[in-house]
């Protein structure tokens, strides 16, 4: 059986699910500064469809590719601990401000350079923004098959791939054609924990942006051991229309942002007294909201 | 020409409500800006069905029908959308933000390169100036949506791309068939001219698709869980009350996401969007996405530990209390008083 190549995407997204009290600024907006920055929970679920594969077929590889700023390469060592062979960053100002469409663009264009894949698979949304579009819209830009919510892959061989899909009300079992992507819901198995064998291994790997060209100590560790390089590319590595890219790139623009002012109601407020709660259950009953 | 077209899709056979939802909104839309509101179904054995679209308000129906086209896969649907939108040039393209819709829309839109919002609470008509090229564009479509965080809302336009593609959930909008009905027009596509052979390399082998599904969104009383609850078996109490009073129990997503009950019952702007006569809203402390799913709700009961939830301030009743005291009160009372 010939090995896979597996493309995992994966987003460093702001923790909104634990957003605390600190996490509003006065003015309303986000103080994006206290959130913890994470691997995209669903990502990590398609990371580990992809290390499952890996596992299966021997000489298979699983290479994480990550869109964001340098800081994003704490989730491609992350991706490292747990198993994945290697990281790809791509980061640089002219991303900034991308949409999903201007996102999709730059990640099917840092695909191209990858040299060749048969899976690329991914989360079906990221927590920030629920979207669910980059991953469909990535496998539009490489004119390849897609399968959306996948929850688990069932079988492989050298051309199709047959996966379960997880649908509003039940589930679907489809077959498509290789190479494909394939996104993959929070209903999947979860990702296995980091290893302590591949935490030894990529404990000091580095993009080049983390890393200072003075520390000599350093180069001469990554000249013994290229695989602590995590690979970062800018704009100028990928074959691109810088037009199609970042905020200029992006069909969609924020026209304005407001704070939100929700009617509010003349409230009563109560205890949890009986007479307090059977009142107010007799009013609701006498004005057949209820019963 | 750029007309309002609205993607409908079908669930189990039948025209689903989001779509009928989407054109109800589509007709009004198409009302000030004076265009004609255009429907697209595809699918098989469709005959009969556009006169069910034409009582929502349709000028045009389109119709693809293939065996080959039911049920829904990506390929050949997102080919027939693609080429129909590169000839009729509509100039706002919706779609339901289901399955399918957030399968397809993507695919659609990147084809076309077009901008597309997913999960729109309200879609508005607006101009737009932009300052830096002294540009205006009149009459875009705002595509509005609680943003990053929660408590905030987004406009997002569309100024140099169309169509103006945009998703939004079942419920969302209101499903309001026109009174004075009207037969438009009906236009059979030729679905050989559309697709070709390599549309169908991905198969479906299986479906099981479940008939009764949990379904809040037409229910009059909803008793509603947050994170607050604490367990699943917290829940059982939403249940005794909500099953007593004839109600269905909702959720906000940090009780689904923390395992306490199912994602169908998720209330709020990624769930479904309800207007019950009764919200009882059991330890949810109110993030904007929540609200939006429920704030057309009739009255709303607050029962919250934290006196400064943000949900309080559109609840007419706040009960301070915790939910293992209050909700075995409101079950005891009910139970001796009604029959």
């Amino acid at each position: 059986m010939k090995p896979f190549k597996i493309i995992a995407l994966a987003k460093q997204v702001p923790d909104t699910r634990n957003v605390g009290k600190d996490a509003m600024k006065e003015d309303g907006t986000v103080n994006r500064s206290v959130l913890p920055a994470i691997f995209n929970p669903e990502d990590l679920h398609a990371l580990e469809q992809a290390l499952l594969i890996r596992d299966k077929f021997p000489g298979s590889t699983v290479t994480i590719l990550t869109m964001g700023p340098v800081r994003a390469s704490e989730i491609l060592r992350e991706g490292l601990f747990r198993g994945a062979d290697e990281g790809i960053l791509l980061t640089d100002r002219a991303f900034a401000g991308s949409d999903t469409l201007a996102t999709s663009y730059a990640l099917a264009c840092a695909i191209r350079k990858i040299n060749g894949f048969d899976i690329i698979i991914c989360g079906r949304q990221a927590i920030d923004g629920d979207t669910a579009q980059v991953g469909p819209q990535v496998a539009e830009k490489l004119n390849i098959s897609q399968i959306t919510y996948a929850e688990e892959i069932l079988a492989i061989d050298k051309k199709t791939i047959r996966v379960k899909r997880r649908l509003e009300r039940g589930i679907e079992t489809v077959e498509g054609p290789l190479p494909i992507l394939i996104t993959v819901t929070g209903t999947a198995p979860r990702c296995r924990p980091r290893n302590s064998r591949q935490m030894m291994k990529f404990k000091h790997s580095k993009s080049a942006s983390e890393r200072s060209e003075k520390d000599e100590e350093y180069l001469n560790l990554i000249n013994d051991r290229p695989y602590l390089n995590i690979t970062e590319w800018n704009v100028n590595d990928i074959e691109c229309d810088r037009s199609l890219l970042g905020l200029g790139g992006s069909p969609t623009k924020v026209k304005k942002v407001d704070s939100i002012s929700f009617q509010t109601k003349e409230t009563k407020t109560m205890n949890d007294k009986d007479e307090d709660i059977n009142s107010l259950m007799k009013e609701l009953i006498v004005n057949h909201t209820i019963g | 020409m750029n007309n309002i077209c609205v993607y409908c899709e079908l669930d189990e056979g039948k025209i689903a409500d989001v779509s009928f939802e989407l054109l109800s909104k589509g007709r009004k839309l198409a009302g000030q800006l004076d265009c004609k509101l255009e429907a697209l179904l595809i699918g098989h054995n469709l005959s009969g069905f556009e006169k069910q679209l034409f009582q929502y308000g349709t000028d045009i129906v389109y119709i693809a029908d293939d065996k080959r086209l039911s049920p829904y896969t990506t390929f050949p649907h997102t080919s027939i959308i693609v080429n129909l939108f590169r000839e009729t040039k509509p100039q706002i393209g919706l779609m339901g933000a289901t399955t399918i819709g957030r399968d397809l829309g993507p695919r659609v839109s990147s084809a076309l390169a077009s901008g597309l919002t997913a999960d729109c609470t309200e879609l508005e008509i607006g101009d737009h100036e932009e300052k830096k090229s002294n540009k205006i564009y009149k009459n875009l479509l705002y595509q509005i949506r609680p943003a990053f965080g929660g408590n905030i809302i987004a406009t997002i336009i569309n100024p140099e791309h169309k169509p103006q593609m945009a998703t939004v959930r079942e419920g969302v909008m209101k499903k309001e068939p026109v009174t004075d009905y009207r037969e438009g027009k009906m236009i059979i596509l030729d679905v050989k001219k559309y697709l070709d052979d390599t549309d169908f390399a991905v198969k479906i082998i299986d479906r099981h698709i479940e008939k009764s599904r949990i379904n809040i969104k037409n229910s009059p009383v909803i008793v509603s869980g947050g994170y607050g609850v604490g367990s699943a078996d917290n829940f059982n109490l939403l249940f005794d009350l909500a099953s007593l009073i004839g109600g269905e129990v909702g959720a906000s997503r940090a009780a689904v996401d923390a395992g306490f009950t199912d994602r169908a019952r998720q209330v709020g702007q990624t769930g479904v969007t309800v207007r019950p006569k009764l919200y009882i809203a059991c330890g949810i402390s109110g993030q904007i996405q929540h609200l939006a799913g429920m704030q057309e709700s009739k009255i709303i009961i607050s029962v919250n530990t934290d006196p400064n939830a943000p949900i309080n301030k559109i609840a007419n009743y706040v009960i301070h209390g915790r939910i293992e005291t209050v909700l075995p009160k409101m079950i005891k009372y009910y139970k001796a008083n009604t029959k």
